[in-house]
């Protein structure tokens, strides 16, 4: 894995996203924190990877960085080619919304809204008209099985429920990159098998799944596990996994 | 994101906070409702004044003697009887005074009417047959004296509404008579009402022929009066007929230009510019008031609104997560923000006007309703609603999104 390559390679598959030597640092008061001590890694379309690391190990800061919620000290992270640290705000934005499908550990969900509606939120910040955010809101959450739960509130759902909500709406948009944080952290272990098996469909039907996690079963589900420990890479391993 | 998704955004933020959204809504609601209130009641207090001076005789000129001098001693205005029933005459000629419409020379004396065993003391004028035009009296029933009457110095009176009521009670006084200071006179005719003014009541006189009363009443043989009125043709020559009036009595009286003229000229229309800009001071007083009223509201906004910021960093940080841009973000809460301004509004206003509706029923205080004003309220509700958001907004809008979904 060459991390200096400018070049799409002619043969592998084209990478979603790229991190050259990335720093990140926090000033926290008088001291300042390195959270990531330069970390390159190249994730290609279609790939499941899941990133490990005990808290303080700097995932949570890459997360951020890869879902383009914060900007790198240090280095260069190419989205689909695109060099992120060069944006301002409004197209960071833009490419949050149409590049990468966000799930958090806490749901996330705003509770004012029904299932549908959280679904749509991604596509009207994109623009899309109103008669199509809510067919392809309601074929998304078709998608995590949730077709009879459309018009139920989040609170009138179970955990794994509102996680597959999520997962629905990370999908609705379409995007290059899934990227969850956490997502089981919150579920008991049948919905983190339910959610687990949904990111492993996702993964078999082409998607690319970056999935963040301290746990160790969790992270097996993945055919890549990335190692951080005290903000830099310490191993990258792929394996096979059987398609469900 | 546009502008009707951002609204239906604010518009289900406001209902998905009730209570808060009502909280807020009542400090605007009760400030618009205040300043219509108090602006309409200002302008009805206005509207009411300027009824009643009117109704005192449209066009109308009071001329009144000046002061005299007698011995060094300087008597107070009124007290010189200077002005004569030729002056009158004069002033009546279309030829000196073009825009003297009509001209009503009067005396007044305080008289005991009695009417059998009834009695009832009141101001007897005597005037002539132009008085009703001048002072614009209408009769409820008969007729108003006549040139006859006063050339033949009939004992005819036509009573104002409460000397009638005081004397007859609810009989019909018309062809009745009445003793005035002894003297038998006919009621030809009765007043309708205009209400009582301020300073005189104008519903409790009695009024006889100018020659009647000075041969029988006021025994004054010299043919002075106490008052002229005059008649200006129409409200915008006003000053024309002061200018006619002041010059020929200047002549009449030989008096040079520079010498204290021996007669004074009020006209209504100085006297409902000084009572009006005393309401109008009131009005402004109020008017203050609810503003302060309104900014309180304002800032009631203001604080909610980052309340609401803070409350929702949560909420603002997965909207940015999931693609909303800074402005979009601001433009939510700006929504938000104006539709509590203008619910508020709306319901200060509709809070307002029931009032302006029941007011005048419990406290027979005279309110209007001004539109412009009404609308201004509204509006002003919005722009508070806008101006205190834009803080909140901006505030919200910078929020980065990771410290947005990190808080706790």
């Amino acid at each position: 894995m060459s991390a200096a390559t400018g070049f799409v390679s002619a043969t592998g598959p084209a990478p979603i996203l790229e991190l050259r030597a990335v720093r990140k640092s926090y000033q926290m008061g008088s001291f300042r924190v390195d959270a990531l001590r330069g970390v390159s890694l190249t994730v290609a379309a279609g790939e499941y990877v899941a990133i490990m690391g005990a808290s303080g190990s700097g995932k949570s800061t890459l997360m951020h960085i890869v879902g383009c919620l914060d900007v790198p000290t240090e280095g260069q992270y190419l989205l689909t080619g695109q060099d992120v640290g060069a944006m301002n705000e409004a197209e960071l934005a833009h490419v949050r919304n149409h590049r990468i499908g966000f799930v958090f550990q806490q749901f996330n969900l705003l509770p004012s809204m029904v299932a549908w509606r959280n679904v749509e939120l991604p596509l009207t910040y994109g623009g899309t008209p109103r008669a199509e955010r809510r067919s392809r809101a309601l074929q998304a959450l078709e998608r995590v099985g949730l077709a009879d739960r459309v018009e139920h509130r989040p609170g009138e759902l179970s955990g794994g429920q509102q996680q597959r909500v999520a997962v629905a709406r990370a999908l609705v948009g379409d995007p290059a990159l899934i990227l969850a944080d956490e997502p089981t952290g919150n579920l008991d272990s049948g919905s983190t098998a339910e959610v687990l098996t949904l990111f492993a469909e996702l993964h078999a039907s082409g998607r690319t799944v970056v999935l963040i996690t301290h746990e160790e079963d969790v992270a097996a589900a993945a055919q890549r596990v990335v190692r951080l420990r005290d903000g830099v890479v310490i191993g990258d391993e792929r394996r096979l996994v059987t398609a469900p | 994101m546009n502008w009707w998704e951002t609204a239906r955004a604010g518009l289900e933020a406001v209902r998905s906070h009730r209570l808060r959204s009502g909280l807020t809504m009542l400090g605007i609601l009760i400030g618009i409702a205040a300043v219509i209130l108090t602006v309409g009641f200002g302008e009805g207090a206005q509207a009411q004044v300027s009824s009643q001076i009117n109704a005192l005789g449209t066009n109308l000129l009071v001329i009144s003697p000046g002061s005299s001098t007698t011995g060094g001693v300087r008597g107070g205005f009124g007290s010189a009887s200077t002005l004569t029933r030729s002056d009158a005459d004069a002033l009546a000629s279309r030829v000196v005074a073009p825009d003297v419409a009509a001209v009503a020379p009067a005396v007044a004396r305080s008289q005991t009417l009695a009417v059998g065993t009834t009695t009832w003391t009141t101001s007897v004028v005597g005037s002539t047959d132009s008085w009703a035009a001048v002072r614009s009296r209408k009769l409820s029933s008969g007729r108003f004296l006549t040139a006859a009457d006063l050339s033949s110095d009939a004992a005819v009176t036509v009573l104002g509404p409460t000397t009638a009521q005081q004397l007859f009670g609810q009989r019909d006084p018309v062809g009745q008579v009445v003793d005035i200071a002894g003297v038998p006179f006919t009621v030809v005719g009765e007043l309708s009402s205009i209400g009582s003014s301020a300073s005189t009541n104008e519903d409790d006189q009695a009024i006889v022929p100018l020659s009647t009363a000075l041969a029988r009443l006021v025994g004054a043989g010299n043919g002075s009066v106490q008052t002229i009125y005059l008649e200006a043709t129409t409200p915008q020559t006003i000053s024309a007929a002061y200018q006619e009036a002041s010059g020929e009595l200047t002549s009449l009286h030989h008096l040079s230009a520079t010498a204290t003229p021996d007669f004074t000229i009020t006209s209504q229309q100085s006297v409902l510019t000084t009572a009006t800009s005393v309401d109008r001071t009131l009005t402004v007083l109020l008017a203050g008031i609810a503003a302060i009223s309104l900014l309180v509201g304002g800032i009631g906004v203001m604080n909610i609104m980052l309340v609401s910021v803070t409350e929702r960093i949560r909420e603002i940080g997965l909207r940015k997560a999931l693609g909303a841009t800074p402005s979009a973000i601001r433009r939510q809460f700006l929504v938000e923000a104006s539709v509590l301004g203008f619910a508020g509004g709306v319901l200060g206003a509709a809070l307002g006007i029931a009032g302006a509706l029941v007011l005048p029923h419990l406290a027979s205080v005279p309110v209007r309703i001004d539109p412009g004003a009404t609308v201004g309220a509204i509006v002003i509700a919005i722009a508070i609603g806008v101006g205190f958001g834009v803080y909140p907004a901006s505030r919200a809008a910078r929020l980065a999104p990771i410290d947005a979904l990190r808080s706790e």
